[in-house]
């Protein structure tokens, strides 16, 4: 049996290059990814956690195939807010687009 | 080795040689093919090692192989979706083909995409490569280049054949499902590999849109399936006699058809979608846009014969409740309809088109439909041997044409002379500049139309109207026999227009035979296009019969639980098939024997305006643009956006905003302008707050990324103060 302890590594390890990417991308669109993979890391998690704890229990399933959903609309919403900024900006590159500027 | 085992590892290969292309080998040309051929040619061995076993395999249907390992997929509240594998007499013979031709049609593509030839002088990633300039001796000299994404192209093509083992080895409707969305996935790709071509883009969403269109019915009848029966594994529904006589006998709340006639009928949709038939048969033409190994395995062996194996492989629901005599359920009514009509419809548009590749699309949409209507009369075993013997020639067929294509193009590279390569009536004189090509794809062409006892075609062709005659199905019997006499003409016509007579463009005087590795493909698959029908020859065939075993009547034919009445072999059908065959063949011959260059179609004139309702496909493009097409963009214009969007939606929302408005009005005279503005405003609040602003306002950069970096350190320290002085303490 592979110890629980493997999994949270690897969940943090993905959830880690998943931040390094939302942070250090420039793309939008590898930022976007970013954001999959950590979402991806959490389900990790759940799943881990879920597996170990309450195998017997659907609610893990449940809970991680609601992430699912979310992280499906995000991205939906996300690239469809991409797409948008670039018809305006023609450009994807997260520092280009400081309309927030203060 | 496991048996069970080697059955779940055939899809795998080329799963792997697509993951590895993508993700390490995809700027090696090499390397990228390599990978693919070798996945392949794994699959082939493992495809192949299991057919053998399979067949020496007594009583294969009732304890098919890989039945034994199967894995909890998908938890559910009591117990769990198993899915596992099973190789049965029908998944066997299609194994064998799906081999054969997925690894020959590799090997193909290397030659088809100019491997080894230098890079283009102008070529861009998604357009067909334009030929590269050389020098020889110091002048220039025009020759064919590499296609410039031919990894990327070998990693689809492996998709695909993952998808495609997988279908054929799956023992469950859902993972079936599965294989087959990939698929659709992968032909949507693949048609639009050109991207950069509007006809090819068009296409490809074409062929995705129309398929869809048959997959939403069939995802309709698997959950109908699966509420009834609760499971969706073959052996438990198809082969219990009792879940289909209890399928058979309830009757559903739609038309009046039983359970099993509807779930028929809705899983029989998905294979008008995904084998092109009447009335979703018009994306198939337009496929063939793709690059023509594409158009060989995706819409002629494989993935179009995969539509006809799910409705083979559902024949026993679909037939439920039909004592292999008598009325047909309606279910099978519906295949007949469909099959008969798609075989004749396609057949005549086949005569009158000239893109050598489009000739070959109808030609196999009517083919496909010769077997769903086989299957419809209740022959199962005729419509299961046309599947092999077809994917075998058709492929051999397009993989004709393409080298046909090729040769052209370099005839046109050479002489610079601006023709479309594909067009019929700019070849001519093929067969001496091309003579493998020619010899290989009259094999295929003879056993398309089915030229008399050598050719595989034949002997299929005549099992399927003989048991459309035997049933007593005389329309259903005239309807294909007429479809035969037009295939043979079409066929004849091609291949006179193609190889015969005399050049009819400068470009085909100078066309040259394709390399090797694209003429070896050809002719092994000619190998198969000569010698696959002589494993089903008839028992009662006068003369032949009985001198080789019917193997493959008493292999496939154990799949049924219900036996067709044994078939009194009728002469009726035999001369019918020979004279359609040989009739069809000599008069497309006669009429076309001398075309000149610039000439018109001999048929244009006789035919007259019915020439162009082919030539125009029936208009049926036209129709669907006018109606389904013009539906949906007046749906989402009009109705969506304009009355629901625009006028109710952001109607009640107007509404709203003007009555913020007006309160908002009042507040501001009421209250703001005197209270805040005068009394707080310019005094103590507002100078304080700008000041205050002005100094945090450096450290809105406006960039996100350092936004969320300050949000990650705020989050680290307050899991810090948080460690130290709670969780310490």
């Amino acid at each position: 049996m592979i110890p629980i302890s493997w999994f949270l590594i690897f969940s943090a390890a993905l959830f880690c290059i998943g931040l390094f990417g939302v942070l250090a991308r420039k793309n939008t669109i590898g930022m976007l990814m970013g954001v999959e993979l950590m979402l991806n890391a959490v389900n990790i998690n759940l799943l881990a956690f879920w597996a170990y704890r309450y195998a017997g229990q659907m609610n893990g399933l449940v809970f991680v195939a609601i992430v699912f959903a979310a992280a499906a609309a995000e991205a939906a919403v996300g690239l469809a807010l991409i797409i948008s900024v670039y018809r305006r900006r023609t450009t994807v590159m997260a520092d280009e687009l400081n309309l927030m500027k203060g | 080795m496991n048996m069970d085992l080697l059955i779940w590892l055939i899809p795998l290969p080329p799963l792997l040689a697509f993951a590895a292309i993508v993700l390490f080998t995809n700027r090696s040309k090499a390397l990228s093919h390599s990978l693919a051929i070798g996945a392949a040619g794994l699959s082939w061995l493992a495809s192949m090692v299991v057919f053998f076993t399979a067949v020496g395999r007594e009583e294969l249907a009732k304890h098919p192989l890989g039945v034994d390992l199967k894995v909890n997929w998908l938890p559910l509240g009591d117990g769990a979706f198993k899915i596992g594998v099973q190789v049965d007499p029908l998944s066997a013979v299609i194994l064998f083909f799906v081999a054969w031709t997925v690894l020959m049609i590799f090997v193909y593509s290397v030659g088809y995409h100019n491997f080894g030839q230098p890079a283009g002088d102008h070529d861009k990633p998604g357009l067909p490569p334009h030929g590269a300039t050389v020098k020889v001796k110091g002048h220039g000299h025009q020759v064919p280049s590499v296609e410039p994404m031919y990894s990327r192209f070998f990693a689809m093509i492996s998709l695909f054949a993952f998808g495609m083992f997988l279908l054929v080895v799956t023992d469950n409707l859902l993972t079936l499902y599965m294989a087959w969305e990939i698929m659709g996935l992968c032909s949507y790709l693949l048609i639009g590999f050109w991207y950069a071509k509007p006809s090819a883009r068009d296409a490809a969403v074409k062929a995705f849109l129309t398929t869809r269109v048959g997959d939403m019915f069939m995802l309709l009848g698997m959950a109908a399936l699966y509420k009834m029966t609760g499971t969706l594994n073959y052996q438990e529904i198809l082969a219990n006699p009792t879940v289909l006589e209890m399928l058979a006998s309830q009757a559903a709340p739609v038309l009046g058809l039983s359970w099993a006639g509807l779930i028929g009928i809705l899983i029989f949709m998905g294979t008008v979608g995904k084998s092109a038939q009447f009335p979703l048969h018009v994306w198939l033409p337009d496929a063939m846009e793709g690059p023509t190994p594409v158009s060989a395995m995706i819409h002629a062996a494989t993935m179009v014969s995969a539509g006809v194996y799910l409705s083979i492989r559902f024949f026993p629901l679909i037939s439920a409740g039909w004592d292999g005599g008598g009325a047909l359920t309606p279910a099978m009514m519906t295949l007949a309809v469909v099959g008969a009509v798609t075989a004749l419809f396609a057949a005549t548009i086949a005569v009158a088109q000239n893109d050598i590749k489009r000739v070959l699309a109808y030609s196999t949409i009517s083919q496909l439909g010769y077997m769903i209507a086989a299957l419809g009369v209740g022959a199962y075993v005729a419509a299961a041997f046309h599947l092999v013997t077809h994917a075998f020639f058709k492929a051999l067929l397009f993989l004709g044409s393409g080298s046909v294509i090729h040769g052209m193009e370099h005839g046109v590279l050479h002489t610079h002379q601006h023709i479309d390569p594909q067009d019929m009536q700019h070849m001519g004189g093929l067969r001496k500049k091309m003579p493998v090509t020619f010899w290989t794809f009259l094999a295929g062409g003879l056993a398309l139309s089915g030229f008399p006892l050598v050719t595989a075609g034949f002997w299929s062709k005549d099992e399927i109207l003989s048991g459309a005659f035997n049933g007593g199905h005389v329309w259903v019997f005239v309807i294909l026999a007429l479809a035969a006499l037009l295939t043979a003409f079409y066929t004849a016509r091609q291949i006179t227009l193609t190889f015969l007579g005399q050049a009819r463009s400068e470009a085909a005087e100078h066309a040259s035979e394709s390399r090797a590795v694209m003429t070896a493909p050809l002719v092994v698959l000619a190998f198969f296009a000569i010698t696959a029908g002589w494993v089903g020859i008839p028992k009662a065939f006068p003369g032949l019969g009985g001198l080789v075993p019917n193997w493959f009547e008493e292999f496939v034919g154990e799949m049924l639980l219900v036996h067709g009445e044994a078939a009194h072999h009728s002469l009726v059908p035999l001369i019918t098939s020979l004279v359609v065959a040989l009739g069809g063949l000599a008069l497309g011959w006669w009429v076309y024997r001398d075309v000149r260059a610039g000439q018109k179609d001999p048929l244009q004139k006789p035919l007259g305006p019915v020439y162009t309702l082919l030539q125009n496909k029936y208009y049926f493009d036209e129709l669907y643009g006018a109606t389904v097409v013009r539906f949906s963009r007046w749906v989402s214009e009009v109705f969506t956006d304009r009355w629901l969007d625009r006028g109710v939606i952001d109607g009640i929302l107007h509404g709203i905003a003007a009555a913020g408005l007006w309160l908002g009005g009042v507040l501001r005279n009421g209250f703001d302008l005197p209270v805040i503005n005068r009394f707080l405003g310019d005094t103590v609040v507002a100078g304080g707050t700008r000041k205050l602003g002005a100094e945090t306002s450096k450290i809105q950069t406006g960039r996100l990324q350092q936004y969320m970096l300050m949000g990650l350190a705020v989050v680290l320290a307050a899991s810090a103060i948080i460690y130290f002085f709670f969780v310490m303490a």
